[in-house]
């Protein structure tokens, strides 16, 4: 039997029973739709973390005060051991090490910007100059901070797109003064639009240096100190040398954590990975209960179908030839169930990007792989069993019947 | 061509081991046209089945053309039936969503024949047989002596040596009966040899060597 005279025999007997092949497809592809929206799902979470960190700086290390540990003692606060504050000495002291290039010291607040009876309750960081390179942040218009000795206070600030816009509309805002609490500063440059970067609105930022910030929220600590290493090999150097630095600084006390921007986003990679995975392994059960439906009604088909698996012999079929239609028929179903489902989880997950565009949601070319593979494995393997026992069937008693 | 010896076929129904064919030897020459005849259950059907070779026999040997059929694989006995033997059944056993064309094709199909060759040969078969305004209608929608004719058409699309008939007018009104019975005559007159099972004796008397049997064994009319 020529195997284009197989495929016709068996996509007619599936367009003759339309209802079964519709429901039958429409199984194969919830699964197979379910694997590649949820994968995609996850893969798109972690490229958006992954996408979050990268954007935040490249070589970064980043330093906050206190340190998770296990102690034999009292907990620190009951006998007066209370972690020592980030100072502004502490951050410019990190420059001794070979190995860094540069820091940005952090302040953080909320301050209620306002121009003239406009006003706008944003963030408020405190940094000096070298924080638009670290951040990877870019100018519209005007200037950063001033390259200064970051213990002076200038009454200077850079205003986040959307904040510019809400104060000043389409006008010009460079050179002109903003309220920042209690205190006046002029606008000498403008971040373009960026968007969200871990939580953070860069649109919806003021940058002030970082004296002025803590005279504005009267904090003589800084919230974070980030670090940028020379390369990344000295990503580990660097680490190292922050941590010598501070203890020599704190009394031989460890009191700071350091964490590198690497191990963070590893760590979340992995996470995510494995998330994903078992999401994936999760919507392959519906592939597997997809299949043993398939095998459910190849059973009926062949129980329907017992008069004609006969005749097929009595005009001179092959157990094989009849094994090998009823396969045909499980493969043809399975794949057109897993083409239908991939176009329908395309279809979600362009529905998902489009409700939540920040997020880059792609199905991954593996699970799109697996989903193929799958579907097409659960389909024939589940079939073997009634493609069986159509090739065994007796003819006698298959055509004695009515 | 055809030969049966001693041929038993033995059914277990339940604890009981019931004889359905008996020691029955039978001869068939190429183109002969014998009828098969005798009471329900007297194992007519079980000695057409086993001669089309969809049954084994328990005990016995058959010869097709002097070669032993009784024990050939189950592949070498589903060409056997290809090449030699057309069915012609009762209930026309027509595939539904199959167009008349499509269901006399069927056989050539399973031989693995181009579509050009099947369709030419069932074009023509489709005109003999006075169908060619049906070829593209399905099962349902003809008559039932059509609908045996095309079951006829099928059966001897691949020029067997041999026509088994079990019952064919069985499922027809009578008028449609003897186009049936004088369409396989006819072709039984080409040469192709002819074994009609009926109960009907207007039919069965209509063949020129007529067995009856009566449980299991061939009273008269046998070798």
């Amino acid at each position: 039997m020529k195997l284009i005279d197989i495929a016709s025999f068996t996509s007619k007997s599936l367009v003759g029973a339309k209802t079964r092949t519709a429901l039958m497809i429409l199984a194969m592809s919830i699964g197979v739709a379910a694997v590649v929206v949820l994968t995609a799902l996850g893969e798109g979470a972690r490229r958006y973390v992954v996408d979050q960190f990268s954007s935040l700086g490249t070589n970064l290390l980043i330093v906050f005060p206190g340190r998770t540990e296990t102690k034999g003692n009292m907990p620190g606060m009951l006998i007066g051991e209370t972690p020592r504050d980030l100072t502004l000495d502490d951050a410019l002291a990190l420059l001794r090490s070979r190995h860094v290039k540069r820091i940005a010291p952090l302040t953080l607040g909320s301050g209620l910007v306002s121009l003239g009876r406009r006003n706008r309750e944003v963030p408020v960081i405190g940094s000096t100059s070298d924080l638009l390179e670290i951040r990877h942040m870019t100018l519209l218009e005007g200037r950063f901070l001033p390259q200064i000795d970051p213990r002076n206070a200038v009454p200077v600030c850079v205003l986040g797109m959307r904040v510019k816009e809400e104060l000043f509309g389409s006008s010009q805002a460079l050179g002109r003064w903003v309220r920042i609490g209690d205190r006046r500063f002029r606008v000498v440059g403008i971040l373009s639009a960026q968007g969200q970067s871990l939580g953070f609105n860069t649109d919806e930022l003021a940058i002030v240096p970082v004296a002025s910030a803590q005279m504005l929220f009267n904090i003589p600590s800084l919230f974070r100190i980030l670090v940028e290493a020379r390369s990344r090999n000295d990503i580990p150097l660097a680490q190292k040398d922050v941590e010598r630095i501070f203890a020599a600084r704190h009394e031989g006390e460890r009191d700071v954590t350091v964490i590198t921007q690497d191990a963070v986003l590893s760590t979340f990679d992995k996470i995510l990975r494995a998330l994903t995975l078992a999401v994936a392994g999760i919507a392959g059960i519906s592939l597997a209960v997809a299949g043993i439906l398939i095998m459910n009604v190849m059973l009926i088909a062949v129980a329907q179908r017992t008069r004609e698996i006969g005749l097929l012999k009595a005009i001179g079929a092959t157990g094989n030839q009849i094994r090998r239609l009823f396969f045909f028929e499980a493969a043809i179903l399975s794949l057109v169930g897993a083409i239908s489902g991939w176009l329908l989880g395309e279809f979600g997950a362009k529905v998902i990007a489009g409700l939540y565009p920040s997020l880059p949601i792609a199905p991954p070319w593996w699970a799109i792989a697996a989903a193929f593979a799958t579907s097409l494995a659960t389909g024939v393997l589940f079939s073997l069993l009634p493609a069986n026992r159509a090739a065994r069937l007796d003819p006698v008693q298959a055509l004695s019947r009515r | 061509m055809i030969r049966l010896e001693n041929i038993s076929r033995l059914f277990q129904v339940g604890e009981q081991t019931v004889s359905a064919l008996n020691e029955v030897s039978l001869e068939i020459n190429p183109g002969e046209y014998l009828s098969i005849m005798g009471p329900s259950g007297s194992g007519k059907s079980t000695l057409l089945n086993l001669i089309g070779l969809l049954d084994r026999p328990s005990s016995g040997l058959y010869t097709f053309d002097g070669e032993d059929v009784t024990h050939l694989s189950e592949a070498l006995q589903a060409k056997v039936r290809q090449e030699k033997i057309g069915f012609v059944f009762q209930f026309f056993h027509l595939i539904p969503r199959l167009t008349a064309s499509e269901n006399i094709e069927l056989p050539m199909m399973l031989a693995g024949i181009d579509k050009a060759e099947r369709m030419a040969k069932s074009h023509r078969l489709l005109q003999d047989f006075g169908l060619l305004d049906r070829a593209s209608h399905k099962p349902e929608q003809l008559s039932g002596g059509q609908r045996q004719r095309v079951a006829i058409a099928r059966a001897t699309v691949m020029q067997p040596r041999i026509l088994l008939a079990d019952e064919p007018t069985g499922n027809l009104d009578r008028a449609s009966g003897m186009e049936v019975i004088s369409l396989l005559e006819a072709l039984n007159a080409q040469g192709m040899a002819l074994v009609v099972v009926t109960h009907d004796p207007e039919i069965g008397k209509r063949a020129k060597r007529q067995v009856h049997m009566i449980d299991g064994k061939i009273v008269s009319g046998g070798s």
